[in-house]
């Protein structure tokens, strides 16, 4: 077996915008305003200091063998997709370097170039061109096209004034007949419906089978690159972590989610700059109780650390199954409009009377967010127990295909 | 703890028929497999003519759907292409015409064969229209398809190009308009008329070249987002579109001649309508537009790969 991709010691390094210095005197002042816009320029031109560096890749070395399809899991911020964008030849990388064998076709967006205004018809051509096919191909392939994307009556409408389904329906079935011996894939699989994303996985395995062809495949969705996978690699703040046999990386980076030196939240690697920093979080059983119980009582602190005023802030969290698979999120947004933030440090509090999840561990997001600043998002905070209570009150059990939520009813027979 | 019945155990069903490892020894026929490098490149990047060849039908596609999209939803749609040139033409023959009286003043070779100012006028819209959009949507095109430059690789160059592209078809329709105008004055154009092809494929390269240009700058620096306007405006001030430039002064003619439109729009009219040569202005304009090119080219190529970075 001959490798399809080798990578070696690829980094890459992004300048992020200068942070300002501190007026000392007036003087200072008045020549730091002359200087700022030659600064500015000098920032623009990519001549920044080095204080301004973001390594979002560092010395990143694997091989990927001709036919095999490599899962590439890690949290947001990873390293994940600036890798794909290197081995598409978007960016370039500041370090090390890769060859690949063989013709490279990489789908990082659903439905790039697609126009609005053209329909359905004319945007299978321009962007079957834009991933890289002839047209010859393309007419060739054409009529599959539609049918795999079932929107045949469609053709001739913008796509403008398509449902967002039948949009990713048809974007998708462009990409999902390219034919390249290279095939790189972001989380593009996370839209759409879930027929659909079952077609285009089984799609995604046939060109895999095919005749030998790569896969490269990035997902938040452990199920798929279990199934998928021959082998993944876990990335971890720009480094490879873990690769290896797809389903022990995926269990390593499970495990590894909430880790004990990443308790302290304001230790987690973020761009810097933040207007607004999640330093804490903590979940409350209510007064008199040791643990949160299924379908009870539960209060949920955040502890913020503001710099500048955020208008319009909003504070979401998110609980995901210990399989990966987001299960409930709450937000702020949704109930309380208007919110500002002072700076400082700030506390939120969130009570939920009666919370309505199965019993198990689950892995929390949390975001902070408003209309306008850089806000925080931190993808598995931490790890919290909810424990058994006998929701329904009388004492049958709960069984794992009966989903994640638990919901009282009436019933009537 | 997640209680869980053993009989009823149901886990989502895998989707389907897991993939079997693929067999190491399955080889793909002995065809070209092309191979690449990927590496951090330094200073100026060799323009990679196989590959824009490689990807020829791409920029056919991207010309394609600019000329598709840009009169999409107007009442008129392609009849723009008409009326664009000749509300111009009807505009400018009034104010620089009429009222400024440039009709009186046009070249004598021109006035003996009796040639009205609006088709004098009308042959240097023609060139200028083009080199309008290469200046203004050429530099905006690659800040408007940041889309395209952060999600997709393929030849950078094909967005400024593309937009001279569709220009280009909006000009063919300009100058059919352009011939029916001089068939209703009844002026035959001079047998240079053959030339025209070869002005077209200088004014369109200028046009590029510019673009080129413009629109890497703009991509760093968005102040040009709000130059280019002004850049527009001023250019077509010191280019004789509306008004016969034909100043007594030498050095003021050479002076005029460093302006690449310059020649190139003496050129139209020349070959169109009569108008006498000025050969030193085009061979002029020929050399400054293989410099603009080349040094759009170089700056283009030496910036690209920042464009997705930054864009």
């Amino acid at each position: 077996m001959s490798a399809a991709i080798t990578i070696d010691g690829i980094g890459k390094c992004y300048q992020l915008g200068l942070r300002a210095e501190k007026y000392l005197t007036l003087r200072d002042t008045i020549m730091s305003v002359i200087k700022a816009p030659f600064q500015r320029l000098a920032g623009l031109a990519g001549k920044g200091p080095e204080e301004g560096q973001f390594w979002a890749l560092k010395d990143v070395s694997f091989d990927v063998q001709r036919g095999e399809v490599m899962g590439i899991i890690g949290r947001n911020g990873a390293g994940k997709s600036t890798l794909l964008k290197i081995l598409s030849r978007i960016t370039e990388p500041t370090e090390g370097n890769a060859k690949l064998k063989g013709r490279v076709a990489s789908l990082l967006e659903v439905g790039t170039g697609f126009h609005p205004e053209l329909t359905g018809r004319e945007n299978v051509y321009l962007n079957g061109a834009i991933l890289g096919m002839r047209k010859a191909e393309i007419d060739r392939k054409f009529d599959e096209i539609v049918a795999f994307a079932e929107t045949e009556q469609f053709l001739d409408t913008p796509v403008k004034r398509y449902s967002s389904g039948m949009y990713v329906r048809l974007a998708f079935a462009v990409a999902a007949h390219l034919e390249p011996e290279i095939l790189i894939v972001d989380e593009v699989l996370s839209v759409g419906d879930v027929e659909f994303q079952k077609k285009c996985l089984g799609r995604i395995q046939q060109v895999a089978q095919g005749d030998g062809r790569t896969v490269l495949f990035v997902s938040h969705n452990m199920g798929s690159v279990q199934n998928l996978c021959d082998r993944a690699v876990y990335l971890r703040n720009g480094a490879v972590a873990e690769i290896g046999n797809a389903d022990s990386v995926v269990e390593t980076y499970l495990n590894s989610t909430v880790s004990a030196e990443e308790k302290d939240l304001l230790q987690r690697p973020r761009f810097p700059g933040l207007v607004a920093t999640l330093a804490g979080f903590s979940m409350t059983p209510p007064q008199g109780r040791e643990r949160v119980l299924s379908g009870g009582e539960a209060t949920f602190e955040f502890q913020l650390d503001v710099k500048e005023p955020v208008k319009n802030a909003c504070l979401g969290f998110m609980f995901n199954s210990d399989k990966g698979y987001r299960v409930l999120g709450l937000n702020s947004r949704l109930e309380l409009r208007g919110v500002t933030l002072n700076p400082g440090k700030r506390l939120v509090r969130c009570k939920v009377d009666s919370l309505p999840l199965k019993p198990g561990r689950y892995i929390m997001d949390i975001e902070i967010r408003s209309n306008a600043k850089p806000y925080d998002y931190v993808e598995h905070a931490m790890a919290v127990d909810i424990e058994f209570d006998d929701f329904y009150r009388t004492g049958e059990m709960l069984w794992n295909y009966e989903g994640s939520i638990l919901h009282r009813a009436t019933w009537e027979f | 703890m997640s209680l869980t019945a053993p009989p009823m155990q149901a886990d989502p069903p895998p989707i389907d028929p897991l993939i079997s490892p693929p067999a190491p020894g399955v080889q793909a026929e002995p065809v070209e497999i092309p191979e690449f490098e990927i590496r951090a490149h330094r200073g100026w990047v060799a323009i990679d003519f196989k590959e824009l060849l490689h990807y020829r039908e791409l920029l056919y596609f991207l010309t394609w759907r600019d000329v598709k999209v840009r009169y999409k939803q107007t009442v008129l749609g392609v009849a723009w292409a008409v009326l664009q040139p000749v509300m111009n033409v009807i505009i400018q023959t009034v104010i620089f015409g009429t009222v400024a009286g440039f009709a009186s003043k046009l070249p004598a070779e021109l006035k003996v064969r009796h040639i009205p100012y609006s088709l004098f006028n009308y042959a240097g819209i023609l060139p200028w229209m083009l080199f309008a959009v290469g200046v203004s949507a050429g530099g905006l095109s690659l800040m408007n398809q940041q889309n395209l430059l952060t999600k997709v690789y393929f030849p950078r160059l094909f967005v400024p190009t593309s937009v001279i592209g569709a220009a280009l078809v909006d000009m063919m329709v300009s100058f059919a308009v352009f011939f029916t105008l001089m068939g209703c004055y009844r002026v035959a154009p001079p047998w240079t008329v053959v030339f025209i092809p070869l002005l077209v494929l200088l004014t369109a390269l200028a046009a590029v070249g510019i673009a080129y240009l413009l629109s890497s700058l703009t991509v760093t620096y968005r102040d040009f987002r709000f130059l280019l306007p002004f850049m527009v405006s001023t250019w077509q001030f010191i280019s004789p579109v509306g008004y016969p430039l034909d100043p007594h002064r030498q050095w003021i003619r050479w002076l005029l001649r460093l302006n690449p439109m310059y020649g190139i729009i003496n050129g139209y009219r020349s070959a169109l309508l009569h108008q006498n040569w000025d050969f030193p202005g085009l061979a002029l304009s020929v050399v400054e537009v293989a410099g603009l090119l080349l040094f759009g080219m170089y700056y283009f190529k030496k910036t690209e790969r920042r464009f997705a970075d930054i864009a």
